[in-house]
């Protein structure tokens, strides 16, 4: 599967296929052809790859192939140990938890869980959540914070799920209560947008004292498709809106709102993902270090503070 | 309908003085958009705008509201000179924002004092709709932000009047950052032991339903008031079903077990105020 963008890669190497095919049938030595195109192709590669709009990430930040929350904790993680089910109403499967070790030591890791395909995104209700999924979340953030563990959060969902029962079971309120409650913890606590992003249901995971991205990763307060039909009044749009809401890890991090970036490999972290998950392990070790150095005391102070200073107003 | 119509303009052109005190005039008589009754505009700003035939809850200004809650002369107005700007170089954003301003007579779509009600101090925010449909934005974060600080280094409760369409999509993360930021806040307040009154007017929808709305010590919501996560459309398109007429109405919520209390504006300020005085000087503690 590729993206439209992709095309002129894939044309040119299916070029390339036809003369190694061609060659071979022929017994002719078509070398230097064959090196000049894929040549050609590392420099069309590099150049539609490092020139990404906010949609074309949009479209990766959302690709199936994509790693997905458990990919990161069975690679990055051991002795991971899945925990369910928020102890009123149900177990959320769009919602992944539980405890594990990080080199070592103990952490609570919790994450929005998309679907590796159609049938397991059904499951899992394309990782969008119920109130539940929240609850069970704040549930084992509470249990890290009496045994004192950090608490490691993946962010990848389009939103919170709107449905009937999901209002009716209190969405609002989860995703309220967490916030608050977030607020609170006196235990680091560290989230990392591996995919999209989406609205209350991404920042209901997301109050921290780090804030990380993947580069080609989202996080907006409305879809890109949603800001089109509601502020342009038209829904195709979705290609401006992107580039407006300023959405992609750049444009967080260049509004301070992401403490950090991680790289992927050219064309999105699909194509290496063992180099995706050494990055990530790279940068949870920093900010768990740097966190290290505040005082449990004083951390909930730190997260206070790093939020009273976000936003742009006049007085 | 026309006399419904004629109420709003006119109301655009209520000015305000610097008190708050209304000066505009006003038509003598309102027509009740529910059942048709022709109205007294005195009548109707006595019963604090509910409609004393068939209890309809006409829609009111911050400022209405205001007025009626505090002490008469009690009440000092804080960070009203906070306003918006336009981080995202949103296109036509400050302008629309301009007009809403006028219109409103506010810098920004909450409204905040510190006053007495029955004598019990107390931080009133009040959230108001005529300014870009009572989103939340930087602005507006940083306001109820401030709201919760003042209350917990004066050590008082907060009311917040909650009515919006959700985070102000305009200035992107940083209006969804603003969730974050007044939670924040509010932990800080609640756990100084200090109460907190979340009071849903309609509509109180989207992130700010997600967020300070719906986090109160005490929820309360107001009659008829529409309140949820996401909007009607959206679920029924997802759902593929069409939903109750009631659904996401006080009423609905406060059965699904949402909320504390429905409240009757009429009642708005005994409620309030009765809240007030069980948890701050109405009950006497260390002898006083
Ligand atoms: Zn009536």
């Amino acid at each position: 599967m590729a993206f439209d963008f992709e095309l002129p890669i894939i044309e040119l190497e299916e070029k390339v296929e036809e003369l190694k095919k061609y060659a071979t049938k022929n017994k002719i030595d078509l070398s230097k052809e064959i090196t000049f195109l894929e040549k050609k192709i590392d420099v069309k590669r590099t150049e539609i790859y490092s020139n990404l709009t906010p949609w074309q990430q949009v479209e990766i930040a959302r690709f199936i192939e994509r790693p997905t929350t458990l990919e990161y904790i069975d690679a990055i993680f051991d002795d991971f140990t899945e925990f369910f089910g928020d102890r009123y109403y149900g177990d959320d499967k769009a919602i992944v938890g539980g405890i594990a070790s990080f080199n070592g030591q103990p952490v609570t890791v919790i994450g929005h869980q998309r679907g590796m395909s159609t049938k397991e995104n059904i499951e899992r209700n394309f990782g969008m959540p119920h109130p539940e999924g929240y609850r069970k979340a704040l549930r084992l953030m509470k249990q890290a914070e009496k045994f004192n563990r950090p608490i490691i959060c993946f962010i990848d969902t389009k939103g919170a799920y709107p449905g009937k029962e999901a209002e009716e079971r209190g969405q609002s309120e989860a995703i309220a209560k967490n916030l608050v409650d977030m607020a609170g913890l006196s235990v680091p606590i560290i989230s990392i947008v591996i995919g999209e992003g989406g609205s209350g249901g991404a920042l209901a995971l997301g109050v921290c004292d780090k804030l990380y991205m993947l580069e080609n990763s989202t996080y907006s307060v409305i879809s890109p498709e949603g800001a089109a039909s509601i502020l342009f009044k038209d829904g195709s749009l979705k290609e401006i809106a992107a580039e407006s809401l300023k959405i992609t890890g750049q444009d967080l991090y260049d509004l301070e709102i992401a403490d950090g970036l991680i790289k992927e490999p050219l064309g999105g972290a699909h194509h290496d993902k063992p180099f995706v998950f050494n990055e990530t392990k790279a940068i949870i070790e920093q900010g768990l270090k740097e966190l290290a150095k505040i005082k449990k005391e004083d951390l909930v102070d730190a997260r206070f503070d790093k939020y009273m200073k976000i936003g742009d107003f006049v007085e | 309908m026309v006399i419904d119509l004629f109420y709003k303009l006119n109301r655009k052109r209520t000015k305000l003085d610097k008190k708050g005190i209304d000066t505009g005039d006003k038509p003598i008589m309102t027509k009740c958009p529910s059942c048709k009754k022709m109205l007294y505009t005195k009548e109707l700003e006595k019963s604090v705008y509910v409609c004393p035939n068939c209890d309809y809850h006409f829609p009111v200004t911050s400022q209405e509201r205001m007025k009626v809650l505090f002490d008469e002369g009690t009440e000092i107005r804080l960070f009203d000179t906070i306003t918006s700007r336009n981080p995202l170089d949103f296109p036509n954003y400050m302008s629309k924002l301009e007009k809403d301003k006028e219109i409103a007579d506010l810098n920004e779509a909450v409204r905040v004092g510190h006053g007495k009600i029955d004598g019990v101090d107390v931080v009133i925010a009040t959230m108001d709709t005529r300014i870009r449909m009572g989103s939340m934005g930087s602005a507006v974060g940083e306001i109820l932000a401030r709201a919760f600080n003042y209350a917990t280094e004066k050590k008082l409760p907060v009311i917040v009047f909650t009515a919006s369409g959700g985070a102000r999509m305009q200035e992107g993360i940083l209006s969804l950052m603003q969730m974050a930021k007044v939670s924040v806040a509010i932990e800080r307040h609640s756990n100084a032991g200090l109460l907190y009154i979340a009071y849903m007017t309609h509509p109180t929808t989207g992130g700010v339903s997600a967020s300070f709305a719906s986090v109160g010590d005490i929820n309360l919501a107001e009659k008829g008031a529409l309140i949820g996560f996401a909007g009607r459309r959206v679920i029924e398109e997802t759902i593929r079903e069409k939903l109750p007429d009631d659904f996401q109405t006080a009423e609905f919520l406060l059965e699904h077990g949402q909320l504390d209390r429905v409240v009757n504006r009429k009642e708005m300020r005994i409620t309030l105020s009765n809240i007030l005085k069980l948890h701050c000087n109405g009950v006497k503690v260390d002898g006083v």
